[in-house]
């Protein structure tokens, strides 16, 4: 799932929460926010892998805080580059990629999965972090357009093609529906993402709120806050969901 | 001349910036964001990065596109904060005190990746600056450590902090106190106060591109609705 900022799938998380999903994996590309601690509140979730889990400016991820400091998930923590770097080598098809940095950091202590090893191209010492490669079972996200061809519309939030691009299947709300196919269109085509990768479609409008879409609509900052407010305890979190997710809501 | 702490801060920043070329700053970074314009509006030919701008990001490759610069070399300075900041430099983002937070971010990455390294941390307290983190989130060589009360710069040689400047307002000792970890100090000098022409610009052309981004910022230090 992409960050916040980068059209979540709000509609399907809630959908999710109504269907009381268990025991999802969730991976953040490369960080997540109010989508995960929805899910992790609602009990959906067995594990999280991601660089962070936050509100932005609302803050703390209370539902997930809390889920990890009473050990209720697991929680593999990574750092963004070293998910873009698992998802490229899966794009290209090859079973890891180095990745510079991050030595020093009790990161890599935690991932057993990661291997720091002699650089092979280097005559000297040149140790470097080795990441595998990261296969979703879901890519999930939402897109401005769909058009009768399947593609869809996702500008410039490219992580959401490195995640199509990787993920076994792909699933995708959208806002609305265009005639025609948009990749004949040499100023859309860019912002496409191809129907190579798409595995459904589905229809949501205003999917992504209270998170925002660029140009169409911004984040509601005010239901973010109560949000942000109300998922303090668990008891307010679940008040939030009767209101705003259990009973569908129109917005 | 009476100025806010954001004002000095920035001040600082500016002048800790230099004579980079390209700069990126982080989400919900207000001081480092307005040191960053004032550094341009006094005519330095500074690119500067906004990360997660909520209208006209600088790029179109998605969230990689930063670290894929920082990988090959495109970013000289860049700025890290931390629930925790320990005397050898190390920042903690994950967790302190049973308390959990969101995470270490591209900071494992960025940190030695970078260039120039600055640490922010408004809050100066022995609760954020300790003497060690409960965990690594990244490691590297920083440029300067720069809180509320202080500005410190690295050692790199002998890994340690050295006291530069002790912000107006504030004592030496009161640094001291509040600091978990051991630091070196000479003579303690005090933090230059911001000049006439440095205020004017904030409160004018800064403080007006520094609201489209943090209106709520903008409110607080320069009164602008």
């Amino acid at each position: 799932m992409p960050p916040d900022y980068s059209m979540p799938a709000m509609e399907v998380v809630r959908e999710l929460i109504r269907r009381k999903a268990k025991n999802l994996r969730l991976l953040g590309v490369p960080v997540l926010g109010m989508c995960a601690d929805l899910l992790i509140g609602a009990g959906c979730v067995a594990e999280v892998e991601s660089s962070a889990v936050s509100l932005g400016e609302a803050g703390l991820a209370p539902r997930f805080s809390e889920a990890v400091e009473k050990n209720l998930i697991k929680m593999r923590d990574a750092t963004c580059p070293a998910i873009h770097t698992a998802l490229q080598a899966t794009e290209k098809g090859v079973p890891f990629m180095p990745l510079r940095g991050v030595l020093g950091s009790d990161l890599i202590a935690g991932r057993k999965d990661w291997k720091v090893l002699q650089n092979p191209f280097s005559p000297g010492e040149d140790p470097i972090l080795f990441i595998p490669a990261i296969t979703p079972d879901v890519a999930l996200f939402h897109a401005r357009w769909a058009d009768e061809a399947g593609n869809v519309w996702i500008g410039r939030r490219k992580e959401l093609a490195t995640i199509a691009h990787a993920s076994r299947l792909t699933f995708v709300s959208f806002e609305e529906q265009k005639t025609g196919n948009m990749l004949e269109d040499e100023l859309l085509a860019p912002g496409v993402l191809s129907a190579t990768y798409v595995s459904a479609v589905a229809q949501a409008r205003n999917g992504a709120w209270p998170l925002g879409i660029a140009d169409l609509y911004g984040i509601d900052d005010a239901h973010l806050a109560l949000y942000a407010k109300a998922a303090k305890t668990q008891a307010g979190f679940d008040r939030y969901l009767d209101d705003f997710v259990l009973k569908s809501v129109a917005v | 001349m009476t100025f806010k702490s954001e004002e000095l801060l920035a001040c600082v920043i500016a002048r800790l910036i230099g004579g980079a070329k390209h700069v990126a700053v982080g989400a919900a970074s207000p001081i480092p964001a307005t040191g960053c314009l004032l550094l341009k509006a006094q005519g330095a030919p500074l690119r500067v990065s906004f990360l997660h701008k909520r209208k006209g990001n600088p790029f179109t490759e998605g969230s990689r596109e930063l670290f894929d610069l920082a990988g090959q070399g495109r970013i000289d300075v860049f700025f890290l904060g931390g629930a925790q900041i320990d005397g050898a430099a190390n920042i903690n983002l994950v967790r302190a005190e049973g308390r959990r937070f969101p995470g270490s971010f591209g900071s494992a990455f960025m940190y030695p990746v970078v260039p120039r390294t600055i640490l922010f941390r408004e809050e100066h307290s022995r609760r954020t600056l300790v003497p060690k983190v409960e965990f690594v989130s990244a490691a590297g060589n920083p440029q300067a450590l720069l809180t509320g009360k202080a500005l410190f710069a690295w050692q790199k040689d002998r890994r340690r902090f050295r006291l530069e400047s002790v912000h107006p307002g504030h004592t030496a000792e009161e640094v001291r106190n509040d600091t978990g970890f051991d630091f070196d100090f000479q003579e303690i000098n005090t933090t230059k106060e911001p000049s006439e022409q440095e205020l004017a610009l904030l409160r004018g052309p800064v403080a007006q591109a520094i609201q489209a981004d943090y209106p709520d910022f903008a409110k607080r230090v320069w009164g602008l609705n």
